[in-house]
């Protein structure tokens, strides 16, 4: 589906799931896991390359082989260039070990707490997902030198960590979230693959917080295709075509909610999720749940104590019990905030106050931080001040 | 996040050191401040941080519509503007501290007597194309 090009006629997708394995059948041969990841990474170049006038009977196999010889012709040319012997045997030693360990540990490893988010981003994307240098370059529009020294950077940095303890869960969940809510550019699908990549971890591990994660992204999803209108223009949730949102995710999403809501062990996913569910529930804006949403928002607080949450809960608070309240709520809030003054200019409009709600939308398209929310903001200062008639 | 580091023939705050213009510097003090450049780029390449680098050239004009069916209205070259824009480096960090640092770091750059020119570079941070919030 993604990718097309130069690699038309090959599963890509196919070959992304395979990569995470292959560097796990390098790393129990005893490749070191950096090295393991540029011969699996110049394997699938490779793959990409020749498979099209030439598929593999087994995939997997093919991959194995030709990544096993470029990690071998490397430590070759390394040991020689430092003059001692060949730390690995050239012979692969036999005994399989479950490669959903290997996997899983892969998805710990690059997004290991010491990484930069960005950097941890890349080799998430490159190490467990299976893209090439070049496809996440173009995805962060960045050269796709500065690409390779901000992956082989982030792999220095975890070289010497042990593998053998758990890692953070939470920010593997963090680095995931953020993969599928940048901007991208390039061909690839990188929400899309977002969304593989939880949903592959959710096949790995039973934490409540995997599958809210997932649930979170589905739901997203599902609306994605009527958030923006002609031209790229941002449609705000309550002007959205509902007509228009894939049911077939929100019952997926819905469904693994509700799976994880039974254990009992809430997280901010499952929360956040929760309250992604009550608006794809609703059939219109105006029979949306706000007070169940306001709970949410009370019990997400509870776990993150974070002010996006909080300005978030101030809008809710405003559609619960009126723009008053919700203004009240606001003003706990700290105003230095992106997006305090938009959440200022939309409660006063709804409490009636125009001149200062176009003041506000007028302020806030300044302060934007993303063109559709600037263009958003001036649309709908232009809209309020029409309707002041000045 | 992406930040522009918008480097002034012209304009912006006034100079902190007035610097010898560098048409009157020696050969080898602009070489070593094009090697202080150079080597700050490519040190952000090797930190995977580097995206892009532009010299403008101090030439060029306005350039506005006049209306249909006639040709568009040209005004410069800028002899007599304010601000005059002598090129660019754009970076890809962590942060905004990260950004200033790295701005504060390039202004140092020699000038003439080897002296830190502590010009004023521009730092613009760049609009993402989605929305910051899920809606």
């Amino acid at each position: 589906m993604s990718g097309v090009g130069s690699s038309a006629g090959v599963d890509e997708s196919l070959l992304r799931e395979l990569v995470p394995a292959v560097i796990g059948v390098l790393g129990r041969r005893g490749a070191d896991f950096a090295s393991a990841e540029d011969a699996v990474q110049e394997a699938l170049i490779r793959a990409l390359d020749t498979w099209p006038d030439n598929p593999p009977r087994d995939p997997k196999g093919w991959l194995v082989a030709v990544a096993w010889r470029k990690f071998l012709d490397a430590a070759r040319a390394e040991s020689s260039r430092q003059g001692r012997e060949l730390a690995v045997d050239a012979e692969p030693p036999a005994g399989p070990a479950p490669a959903t360990d290997d996997t899983l540990r892969l998805y710990f490893l690059c997004a290991h707490p010491v990484l930069p988010p960005a950097a941890a981003v890349a080799l998430t994307l490159r190490a467990v997902g299976g893209l090439t240098t070049r496809q996440i370059a173009a995805a962060h529009l960045v050269p796709e030198a500065t690409m390779v020294q901000r992956i082989s950077r982030a792999k220095r940095r975890i070289a010497d960590l042990p593998l053998d303890q758990p890692g953070d869960l939470a920010t593997v969940l963090r680095v995931l979230y953020l993969v599928f809510n940048e901007g991208y550019g390039g061909d690839v699908d990188v929400a899309g693959e977002a969304i593989r990549l939880a949903r592959q971890l959710a096949a790995l591990t039973d934490e409540p917080e995997v599958a809210g994660l997932l649930a979170l992204m589905l739901l997203h999803q599902a609306r994605r295709a009527s958030r923006t209108g002609p031209g790229g223009r941002l449609v705000p949730l309550a002007q959205q075509d509902r007509s228009r949102w894939d049911t077939a995710l929100i019952a997926e999403g819905v469904a693994i909610l509700q799976t994880a809501l039974a254990r009992d062990q809430l997280g901010e996913y499952q929360a956040q999720a929760a309250i992604a569910a009550l608006h794809a529930d609703a059939p219109s804006a105006e029979e949306t749940d706000w007070v169940q949403i306001v709970e949410w928002y009370d019990e997400l607080l509870a776990i993150t104590d974070s002010p996006v949450v909080r300005l978030n809960r101030a809008v809710a608070v405003g559609e619960a019990d009126g723009p008053q309240a919700g203004l009240s709520a606001l003003a706990a809030v700290d105003a230095g905030l992106p997006r305090h003054t938009a959440a200022a200019a939309y409660l006063h409009e709804r409490a009636g106050d125009l001149a200062r709600a176009a003041d506000l939308y007028a302020e806030a398209a300044r302060l934007a931080t993303s063109v559709p929310e600037r263009d958003h903001l001036t649309r709908e200062a232009a809209r309020v001040r029409q309707l002041l008639g000045t | 996040m992406k930040y522009l580091i918008l480097k002034h023939y012209r304009g912006g705050p006034t100079p902190a050191v007035e610097f010898t213009p560098m048409e009157k510097w020696t050969p080898e003090e602009v070489d070593a401040h094009m090697q202080y450049m150079s080597d700050f780029a490519s040190r952000l390449q090797e930190t995977g941080e580097f995206v892009d680098s532009q010299a403008l050239s101090s030439e060029g004009a306005f350039v506005r519509s006049d209306g249909e069916g006639r040709p568009p209205v040209t005004d410069g070259p800028f002899a007599e503007t304010k601000d005059l824009i002598a090129g660019w480096m754009i970076i890809d960090v962590e942060s905004w501290d990260r950004a200033v640092e790295l701005a504060g770091e390039l202004s140092a750059a020699p000038g003439a007597g080897g002296e830190p020119i502590h010009e004023w570079l521009e730092v613009r941070p760049f609009l993402t194309g989605v929305p910051g919030g899920t809606d």
